[in-house]
């Protein structure tokens, strides 16, 4: 039995890697996505473009916009001197931020009466103007503080001292690179299964294989263990870039990230398999790939958390592999989880994959034209 | 004009027509092609626009009150009454602390056992907050409510105390086009592009290489029906269900998910007319290239998904990308039309933003199906 698995998977990987273009496709884009996805994907917001229009002439205001000019997150880009300038601006995209100082600042400054610093925003993409008004609202507090110790007054009566756990500077490379390394495995593990029975199926061949002695079992060892030999090697590979190149902590044990990657390969290779078995041509498995792949990807916490999705949603999740998956990457890579706190995430994998693969041998015999 | 070249004309138009209902019987008797232009829109629409949001409300709070007073129960009572937390009393730091572990509440406000009095110090008390960094971006924005609480509070109670303007300079903020900040408004258009970037490149990626693979490829090849006929047959019909995908897809995110439609039907139809063109291209040209359906579709699966998703300025702020990487963005079609849908939908028809990102989609079609014509030669190896 072993030997006529060996010959199958022989046939499999020569399938997959014969063709040049084929080759190319599973090596090449994963590590060029993993370096310039791992650059993309962060929420951070650098050098935004911003205008000023200032109708005060004191020197407090000068102060306050100092700390704008002097912040990397901001890039000054015009300065305004009336009104009607500001719409365009901002309609046009060439600004996401114009800062407006009333003509009474320093004078209510002085007085000590609150000043106020209007900030008009775009708000199209409504995370990013909420990012940028966190930011604006940090440099206001600053000032605030230096304000009050030049007029003498007392300190704020309570302040707010804030740490954040597992990722002290709030990067979210950090956070979002793990994640790639997933998305990055599933993709991968759908290329080299999603089209394979039905390609084979569209081409005549998965009957002749039928007719062998191999029973199903065989052939879905046949077809799975390409899938996790290529997975975990990518997979591999994705983690070192990471580690060595994005410089994100890996703090947990590898053997737990390992069981992880393993049990996520199972499971993706069974809806792979599942997907590409249902299908009768290869336009069809492609079309369901995509279906699995997208909501898989969207609706894993990736780049939105699960938390804020409504609780309908939130249960439909609890069937998509890769939201197991992140749990553990960055839960091995960030908090150092123990193997025994992941075991929640690792059996929904194990059942995923193992109902998936069980289905799919069922479908190779029955499924049928 | 002779007769010669009438009668040529007629019998292109004639020659195109049987193509296209070749095409069309071919679509109708493997419904994935249909399934792809309705079906994807859909499921994908109703399962994002529900449940990708970047809004989060009733974050679980862990409040440690030390010892409670009469000052603790009014900050307290401010985050009870706050929306965006749904808080959680516990007696000591380690069970809050084991909490955060557990991951059963997201961040913790600890306010000590001197509290009231030290408020009344002249160096004020501190409010101890932990938040978890481990989603950074979520991490901000839940210390962002945090500070939205402590402010509001701080306010009430100077003024309670008989203290004036507590700070010197207050933001007043002014968000045009999405003034509550709702995150749904700008996912669902940025959806809209990713998804036409799939329906484009699935429905034409194998449609060449299937003919190739088929042998029927050489069929036509005998005909005398000229390449450029054959690529036109090809690309009117799914041209037209890319629309109709597309209609689909801007009727669910008015009706549905009531996102404000500000700019003209028209244009926001003008550009998708022009971006399908660029998806449908690019899935041509890939079919042509491998010529084999396993590995174009492994190839639309890589160059579709992930780069429109990430790239796009979707989710991530091109701006914010380091130089090279917004070099690269400028290679992906999806990031023209998130920009014109994002503008047509809730700024407006701004032109500023709609024709540069239009010249570029025109000049991405022009490329594809230019290099799709090129690369279809009617002759075998």
């Amino acid at each position: 039995m072993w030997k006529r698995i060996a010959a199958l998977v022989r046939k499999e990987f020569l399938a997959l890697l014969k063709d040049k273009k084929s080759r190319l496709v599973l090596i090449v884009p994963p590590f060029l996505q993993l370096l310039v996805f791992g650059y993309a994907a962060t929420y951070d917001l650098k050098n935004v473009p911003y205008a000023v229009y200032n109708e005060d002439r004191g020197a407090a205001s000068r102060q306050l916009l100092a700390g704008f000019s002097g912040s990397p997150n901001f890039s000054l880009k015009a300065t305004v001197d009336h009104d009607g300038q500001i719409a365009p601006l901002i309609e046009g995209k060439k600004v996401l931020l114009v800062l407006h100082i009333g003509p009474q600042f320093s004078r209510d400054l002085a007085l000590g009466n609150t000043a106020s610093l209007q900030a008009v925003v775009d708000g199209r993409d409504s995370n990013t103007a909420m990012i940028l008004l966190n930011y604006v609202r940090q440099i206001v507090f600053s000032f605030n503080r230096q304000q009050m110790v030049a007029q003498g007054r007392a300190s704020l009566p309570a302040r707010l001292v804030t740490r954040a756990w597992f990722n002290p500077n709030l990067e979210s490379r950090w956070f979002i690179v793990p994640g790639i390394v997933g998305l990055l495995t599933l993709v991968v593990t759908l290329l080299v299964t999603a089209l394979s029975v039905a390609r084979e199926r569209e081409q005549g061949t998965f009957d002749q294989l039928l007719v062998t002695p191999l029973t199903p079992f065989e052939i879905l060892m046949g077809k799975t263990l390409p899938g996790f030999c290529i997975g975990s090697l990518e997979a591999t590979l994705v983690t070192l870039v990471a580690v060595f190149w994005f410089k994100v902590p890996l703090l947990g044990s590898l053997l737990t990230l390992y069981v992880g990657i393993l049990l996520f390969l199972l499971s993706a290779i069974g809806v792979g398999l599942m997907i590409s078995s249902l299908a009768v041509t290869q336009q069809q498995g492609l079309l369901g790939a995509f279906l699995f792949l997208v909501p898989a990807i969207i609706l894993s916490g990736f780049s939105t958390p699960i938390a804020n999705m409504p609780p309908l949603v939130q249960q439909i999740t609890l069937l998509n592999p890769m939201r197991y998956f992140l749990v553990i990457l960055r839960g091995v890579f960030l908090e150092g989880t123990p193997f025994a706190l992941l075991i929640p995430q690792f059996w929904p994998l194990a059942v995923i994959g193992i109902a998936n693969m069980l289905a799919a041998a069922w479908l190779f015999r029955h499924r049928m034209y | 004009m002779n007769e010669r070249a009438t009668a040529g004309r007629m019998g292109s138009a004639m020659r195109l027509r049987g193509l296209m209902r070749k095409e069309f019987l071919q679509i109708i008797r493997d419904p994935s092609s249909v399934a792809i232009a309705f079906l994807l829109p859909v499921v994908l629409l109703f399962l994002f626009g529900y449940g990708v949001s970047l809004d989060a409300e009733h974050v679980p709070l862990a409040l440690v009150v030390e010892q409670p007073s009469a000052d603790t129960a009014t900050l307290t009572g401010a985050f009870h009454g706050s929306r965006y937390f749904a808080p959680v009393h516990f007696s000591t730091m380690q069970e809050a602390e084991a909490a955060l572990m557990a991951n059963q509440v997201q961040a913790i406000v600890r306010l000590r056992g001197d509290f009231a009095r030290e408020l009344r110090s002249p160096a004020g008390a501190p409010i101890q907050v932990i938040v978890n960094g481990v989603d950074a971006n979520n991490g901000r924005l839940i210390s962002g409510y945090v500070e939205g609480v402590w402010s509001g509070w701080l306010q009430e109670w100077a003024t309670q105390q008989g203290m004036t303007s507590l700070f010197p300079v207050e933001v007043e903020q002014r968000v045009w086009f999405n003034a509550e900040l709702r995150s749904r408004n700008f996912l669902v258009p940025g959806l809209i592009a990713v998804i036409m970037t799939l329906i484009g490149a699935l429905l034409t990626a194998l449609v060449m290489a299937r003919e190739w693979e088929r042998g029927t490829m050489e069929s036509l090849l005998v005909t005398p029906v000229a390449m450029r006929e054959v690529l036109l047959g090809k690309l009117v019909p799914y041209f037209l269900l890319g629309m109709g995908g597309m209609s689909l897809s801007v009727a669910m995110a008015v009706w549905l998910f009531a996102v404000p439609l500000r700019g003209s039907l028209f244009v926001l139809f003008a550009a998708a007319a022009l971006f399908l063109l660029v998806a449908l291209g690019m899935g041509l040209l890939i079919s042509i290239l491998t010529k084999d359906q396993f590995v174009a579709g492994q190839v639309a699966i890589v160059v579709t998904f992930l780069p429109a998703f990430i790239l796009s300025g979707f989710i991530f702020d091109v701006g914010s990308m380091p130089f090279p990487v917004q070099v690269i963005t400028h290679l992906i079609p999806a990031r023209y039309f998130v920009a014109i849908l994002q503008s047509v939908f809730l700024a407006g028809n701004i032109w500023s933003v709609l024709w540069p990102n239009a010249l570029a989609l025109a000049v991405m079609a022009f490329f594809f199906l230019g290099m799709s014509r090129r690369k279809t030669r009617k002759s075998l190896e």
